[in-house]
């Protein structure tokens, strides 16, 4: 089998099969296994399919999952590293989540293959491409001070793709350079049927507190909020398997510098243009009336609506559940401090010692609540967001469809129009003219010809799209109830051993 | 505390009459040092709550022979309760003692504001999600109807255990007259009176602060029960806005897992099984946490509030000899006057002399109870600490075991994940 072993051949040989991103997960299986065909598969392979089907240039799915991997290392890193993230946030469950498969895969492979030689070792470490992006915030001023300011965002990159000039690069960037490469993206392939990520939204209120200097709480949260989903905006971006290849997006993630993105201001001439043509897709929206043929697209469209409403109600609720930790929080900490004084008012020594513990306890319980505020929200509500961003996109692309279908439809019917033309003009004996609508109908027959082809595409494009959006979906909730849920039981295990400690104390009063 | 019978219940917000029943058993949440003398035991069996009237049965068990009967039960409103503390507080014989302070007035407030909001929510929820939060809500409602018993009977209980109070009159009419008490409670006059009365206090309060009692004992008492009270009123305070932001998040775990199980229905992916055991955690989460929050409302919260109304009591006591004193000094200084003035000499003589007496009653009854005061408080104290310490370990380690299953049962594929965020930590 050593031909399987061989590295897969480089990004330069593209593909554009994208079929085979679905089963992601289980070429990769396939894939290791076949390096290492004769070591026992551990227990915790999944129950999926470990097929031997020795495929082999499939880098775009080593690509999928390897890059989430390892950027669940990277995401340790950062949370250590960042430095405007120190003082506020604690370091509890790690604020940028991104969906992470787990990397447990790829160790057991590596230990397992210890007594083997080291060629081969090396040879997984190759195979192994991968690409993640990390961000870190940091405020930059631009010619003094004031609304001129802005804050810069360093990209750092780490990758093994040929894509790129290097292995790990940074570059500097700005809040309305990822809106201009959304733009750019949205333009390129929406209407070809890729759902392309959304970007985070604009907040005018929040950047202005942040540029009028308050260096307070709320501006330092809305920073690292901004930044973590930006991370996550850039790492669903770089996930797919088309976008990651986009001129575009090597040149955001590479070149030092980049135009600026004016475009994607509100007041500019583009930005009226998107507010009008905005318009004019709500009206078209509403009068074209598409003859569905194909079930599967209505099925899928009803499905998303549904979805959309639900995680909508969902992500109210979780905005609730955080904003009442938070308060808990805040009236557990004013507690402590009053049973502290309490403790001090009392005159019954045993009794003091025990409320000044009481006291202590509650304190560290406020903070307890306050971490599991902050996973609350970062694990759970913002997931949620970006899903409900996300699944606007989605509609977004069904709605291209319904255009693309009604441009093949008009075309149809200039099509018949041009044919009845020509019909009369063979009465009137025009032979110019005749010719001329000759022209015309072989033109129209074949934009009718094109808009077939545009619809089909779109349709098969969707329905591939959609199909490793659900798979992405699955993964990411999956992965995130199960941290969630990680970090509701680490609560509650402190909790237990803070009052574990102060019921001897309880016990004292004498 | 057990609790059994009827619970019939209908919205609120639809004007219609609820009527809870409950028999009540005896295990109280806030400590009262009772002698072990049995020959008065007093308790409240059941309660009937009707429109805004809490009706209490007080049954009493009695060897002493001052009573008609051995074993009997009368009704009482939360008005005869109020006339009997006041009544009390009047007594010019029990000036030297602490008069436990009188129950509160049963407050449905709270959850019928909830229940109006639910009420006008309730288009907005799914159908399991109102059945749940109006379950929240009777629990609740049950909740208040538990405590406002309990500090009835707390209060009757600590007269019958105290020496001199148990014997009182007025008490045992409360006990075993098997009419209506209506004609015997405050009138009109005597409620102004009694604003009167409280508005004198409050003269009283500057009264005690700014003059230094030579006794050290109750000087020490004064700056004491003074600072502590302000400080115990704070954190009265505090544990209620905690408590009740514990209530809202497992109020928000309703909502959320009601979401997750209507998501759960429309999904046929892997997610489904995730999301419907996540969403069945989360239920029994928020009936763990309502638990959490009503424990310490209990062992907490109800603690501090009754403390702080016997330190109230406490302070009154304090009033009432700093009272006694001030009448003694004037008796003196009138003394003096007649003296000067050879007129009424002997009558001024015999009113010094019956103020300095009941002066020095208060001081040594005084001193009596509040030392015995103190030592009930500490007890109290450490009695509801330890459980509410015991109670919250108890649920965290519950909450755990929940998490623990709900991981485990999910898709098995999913353990190695586990694995990975376990060993980060």
């Amino acid at each position: 089998m050593a031909e399987d072993r061989e590295p897969p051949p480089l990004a330069d040989a593209v593909q554009t099969d994208f079929r085979e991103v679905e089963e992601g997960e289980d070429l990769f299986v396939s894939t290791v296994s076949t390096l290492s065909p004769t070591s026992p598969e551990p227990a915790s392979f999944p129950a999926e399919d470990i097929s031997t089907n020795s495929n082999g240039p499939k880098q775009e799915i080593l690509l999928d999952d390897d890059q989430e991997d390892l950027f669940a290392e990277a995401t340790e890193e950062v949370s250590l590293d960042s430095p405007e993230r120190e003082p506020i946030l604690s370091d509890g469950p790690s604020p940028a989540i991104t969906p992470v498969t787990p990397t447990v895969i790829i160790t057991p492979r590596v230990d397992a293959l210890f007594d083997r030689s080291l060629d081969e070792v090396k040879q997984i470490s190759i195979n192994v491409l991968y690409l993640f992006s990390i961000i870190q915030a940091f405020y930059f001023c631009l010619q003094g001070d004031g609304m001129n300011a802005y804050m810069a965002y360093k990209v750092t990159t780490k990758t093994s793709l040929s894509l790129f000039s290097r292995n790990e690069f940074s570059v500097k960037r700005r809040f309305s350079d990822f809106l201009g490469l959304h733009s750019k993206l949205a333009s390129k392939y929406m209407h070809i049927g890729y759902i392309v990520p959304p970007a985070p939204e604009k907040s005018i209120v929040g950047m202005t507190k942040v540029k009028v200097g308050k260096e307070d709480l709320s501006s330092a949260e809305f920073v690292e909020k901004r930044r973590s989903a930006l991370e996550r905006y850039l790492m669903r971006t770089v996930n797919h398997p088309a976008l990651v290849k986009d001129p575009d997006v090597i040149q955001f993630l590479e070149n030092t510098e980049l135009p600026r993105a004016v475009s994607t201001q509100a007041l500019s001439g583009a930005g009226i243009l998107r507010m009008v043509n905005k318009a004019a897709d709500a009206v078209n929206k509403m009068t074209i009336k598409m003859n569905e043929s194909d079930a599967w697209f209505e099925e899928k469209q009803q499905q998303f609506e549904n979805l959309d409403i639900q995680l909508r109600k969902l992500h109210a609720s979780v905005e609730s559940l955080v904003c009442h930790r938070k308060e808990l929080s805040v009236n557990t900490a004013s507690f402590a401090k009053s049973a502290a004084m309490l403790g001090n008012s009392e005159d019954h020594t045993a009794l003091s010692r025990a409320l000044s513990q009481l006291a202590e306890v509650e304190e560290k319980i406020d903070q307890l609540h306050h971490e599991q505020a902050y996973a609350d929200f970062y694990l759970f509500s913002e997931l949620l967001g970006d899903y409900v961003r996300l699944i606007t996109a989605v509609k977004g692309v069904f709605d291209q469809r319904m255009k693309t279908w009604s441009k093949w439809q008009d075309a149809q019917v200039m099509l018949q129009r041009k044919r009845e033309a020509e019909a009369k003009l063979q009465y009137a004996n025009k032979p110019d003219k005749l010719q001329q609508a000759k022209d015309e109908i072989k033109e129209w027959e074949a934009k009718v010809q094109q808009g077939e082809r545009d619809f089909e595409q779109i349709s098969k494009n969707i329905r591939r799209e959609v199909e490793r959006f659900e798979k992405q979906r699955v993964k990411d909730f999956k992965v995130v109830i199960i941290k969630y849920l990680e970090s509701l039981v680490h609560t509650q295990q402190q909790l237990i051993k803070y009052w574990e400690a102060f019921l001897p104390e309880a016990k004292a009063i004498a | 505390m057990i609790i059994s019978g009827l619970f019939k219940f209908s919205c609120l917000y639809k004007k219609v009459n609820f009527v809870l029943f409950f028999v009540v058993d005896q295990l109280r949440s806030v400590s009262v040092d009772l002698n072990n003398d049995s020959s008065l035991l007093i308790d409240i069996p059941d309660a009937l709550c009707e429109r805004d009237k809490v009706k209490f049965t007080v049954h009493t068990k009695t060897t002493l022979n001052s009573f008609q009967k051995p074993d009997f039960s009368v009704s009482r409103q939360h008005e005869d309760f109020i006339w009997l503390h006041d009544t009390l507080v009047e007594t010019e014989e029990y000036a030297g003692l602490i008069i436990p302070p009188a129950p509160p007035k049963p407050d449905f407030e709270s959850p019928r504001e909830k229940m109006h909001k639910l009420g006008e929510g309730e288009a907005t929820m799914t159908k399991e999600e109102y059945t749940k939060m109006k379950q929240e809500l009777e629990a609740e409602y049950l909740a208040v109807f538990k405590k406002t018993v309990q500090v009835h009977e707390i209060f009757l209980q600590r007269l019958s255990s105290h020496p001199n109070l148990s014997k009182d009159r007025n008490f045992q009419i409360f006990l075993e007259y098997d009419q209506d008490l209506s004609v015997r409670r405050k009138n009109a006059k005597e409620m102004f009176g009694g604003f009167f009365k409280n508005m004198v206090k409050s003269a009283d309060e500057v009264l005690i602060s700014g003059i230094k009692d030579v006794d050290e004992f109750f000087e020490q008492e004064k700056t004491f029960l003074l600072d502590y009270f302000s400080k115990i009123k704070d954190s009265t305070a505090k544990a209620e806005k905690m408590t009740r932001s514990h209530k809202n998040v497992a109020d928000d775990y309703i909502h959320i897992s009601a979401t997750l199980n209507s998501i759960a229905a429309d999904d046929n992916t892997a997610l489904k099984q995730h999301l419907e055991k996540f969403a069945e955690l989360l239920e029994k989460l928020r009936k763990v946490e309502g638990r959490v929050a009503s424990d310490q409302e209990l062992k907490l919260t109800e603690l501090l509030r009754y403390y702080m109304r016997d330190i109230q009591a406490a302070k009154d006591l304090l009033y009432r000899r700093a009272r006694a004193l001030a009448d003694y000094e004037n008796s003196n200084k009138a003394l003096d006057k007649a003296r000067l003035k050879s007129k009424d000499v002997a009558q001024a003589e015999e009113n010094q002399k019956q103020c300095l007496l009941k002066f020095d009653k208060l001081s040594e009854s005084g001193k009596k109870e509040l030392t015995s005061f103190k030592g009930r408080r500490v007890v109290a104290f450490r009695k509801n600490l330890i459980e509410m310490a015991e109670l919250e370990i108890k649920h965290a380690k519950q909450c755990v075991i929940l998490h623990s299953t709900c991981i485990d049962l999910m898709d098995s594929s999913f353990i190695f994940a586990v694995v990975q965020v376990r060993g980060r930590r």
